[in-house]
């Protein structure tokens, strides 16, 4: 057994583990925290994505035990009091959903791309980058949509609190 | 996944001494993982490298290039240094899997895994690379042994790789619509009029070099120079993704689109 102590959404938790448990299992399990989901056994959907000390991580394919220490972002942590995050907002007003299994791994690997790329990024760069991201519903066209409405609606956020 | 112990190893010497005989090192995970989910591993220990702070980083010397095992595709595809001193495995490393997998997946755990369509073996073997572990340095050349086998012994430690940057290089590779590891890829690299070609994805022993090309090449740094070349379809591995013939043909393709990439 693993004692793990890591932050959630900026909350210290701790928790004694199974050495096999997988992180994605740690915060379903352990912290209910069931907005990270699992959609395949082979590492390539990409519905498990979390950030792990600011970086888009598949959750399925990390032990709990290798998170200890870290800083980890669920979809539950993107909200603030109440508000959603502009990336979610921009799904919700993009049709960027339908049944929603994919969409958490789907916005952390959104904000991830705009993390990385800026609130500019291009269509290209996008679909590029949600190579591992799978959605069965979509047809991803409003999925792109959505980050780059959000990716905006990110930018201009960031230059008003920097104002 | 079957049961196993955790152990986060502080440097080389405690991970050496930690991995018994039936543990594995956990790198970036992304292959042992989703292995060991399969249930077609079951490391009795894993010792995690990820925190020992000398297997990480890229570290470029005029045209002599080190990368530290454990360096993730992602430092690969973005360290400045490096995409100015040898811009084509910059490339190969942002094409690797999706951000997720690069974010976390290392170059050490890549080479020491060697998975036929794996994209590092063909430029380890293209760029005339030397493969350092805890007890040695080994050429590619002697390091890629065959399919998912390689030179190191149990315990093995890969610490790094180095090369020095070839004149000119590039990477094609043509990607499993469904599982986008290479089908066939192929990096060339002209070391002063000296032209060595690696190939994934396709031999079935493995990554491996192709001399009919590199003799070719060598003389003619140009894709017409291939069109006389043969590649030999008894090597290739044939699957339900692509016959001996089409990944041959592909082996070819690539070749010819690296080389007019150069
Ligand atoms: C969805 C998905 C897509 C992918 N697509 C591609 C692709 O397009 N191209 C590609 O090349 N790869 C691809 N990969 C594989 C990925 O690049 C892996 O990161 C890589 O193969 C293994 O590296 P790792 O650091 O994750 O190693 P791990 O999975 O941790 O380890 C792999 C093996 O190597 C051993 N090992 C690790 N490090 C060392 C070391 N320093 N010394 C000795 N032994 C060591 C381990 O014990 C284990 O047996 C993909 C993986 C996934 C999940
Ligand atoms: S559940 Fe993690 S990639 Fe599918
Ligand atoms: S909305 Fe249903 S899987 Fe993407």
């Amino acid at each position: 057994m693993a004692k793990v102590e890591m932050t959630i959404n900026g909350r210290s938790v701790s928790g004694v583990v199974e050495d096999r448990m997988l992180l994605v299992d740690f915060l379903r399990e352990e912290r209910n925290l069931t907005g990270t989901h699992i959609g395949c056994d082979t590492s390539q959907c990409g519905s498990c994505v979390v950030h792990v000390d600011g970086k888009a991580v598949k959750s399925c394919t990390m032990l709990a035990a290798q998170a200890a220490g870290s800083e980890i972002t669920t979809i539950e942590g993107l909200a603030s009091d109440g508000e959603l995050h502009p990336m979610q907002a921009a799904f919700r007003d993009n049709h960027g959903l339908q049944c929603g299994f994919c969409t958490p791994g789907m916005i952390m690997t959104a904000v991830d791309i705009v993390n990385r790329e800026g609130a500019d990024v291009d269509e290209q760069t996008i679909r590029e980058q949600l190579e591992g991201n799978i959605c069965r519903c979509t047809g991803y066209h409003n999925i792109v949509k959505s980050i780059a409405a959000g990716a905006k609606e990110m930018g201009s956020g960031m230059k008003e609190a920097a104002e | 996944m079957y049961e196993t112990s955790y152990h986060r190893a502080d440097s080389v010497a405690d991970a050496a001494s930690k991995i018994g005989d039936e543990g594995k090192y956990l790198a970036g995970g992304m292959t042992l993982l989703p292995t060991m989910k399969q249930r077609l591993a079951a490391p009795d220990t894993l010792v995690d490298l990820t925190h020992i702070g000398d297997l990480k980083g890229v570290s470029v010397n005029g045209k002599e290039v080190r990368i530290g095992a454990m360096t993730t595709h992602a430092e690969v595809n973005g360290d400045a240094a490096l995409q100015s001193a040898c811009p084509s495995l910059a490339k190969l490393a942002g094409g690797i899997g999706d951000p997720a997998v690069r974010h976390r997946g290392t170059i050490g755990g890549s080479i020491a895994n060697h998975d036929p369509a794996a994209d590092y073996p063909a430029a380890m073997l293209a760029l005339n690379a030397t493969i350092h572990t805890d007890s040695r340095e080994i050429s590619a050349d002697d390091f890629f042994s065959g399919m998912f086998e390689t030179a190191l012994n149990e315990g093995e430690i890969v610490t790094a790789i180095s090369f020095t940057a070839p004149d000119k290089g590039a990477y094609e590779k043509f990607r499993n619509p469904a599982s986008r590891y290479a089908m066939a890829g192929v990096f060339v690299a002209d070391h002063g009029g000296d032209v060595r070609v690696g190939v994934s994805g396709a031999y079935s022993n493995g990554a491996s070099r192709n001399s009919e090309m590199e003799t070719a090449l060598s003389g003619n740094l140009s894709a017409d120079a291939l069109d006389g070349v043969a590649v030999d379809a008894g090597d290739m591995l044939s699957d339900i993704h692509g016959s001996s013939d089409y990944r041959a043909h592909l082996v070819k393709v690539m070749a010819k689109r690296a080389v007019a990439a150069m």
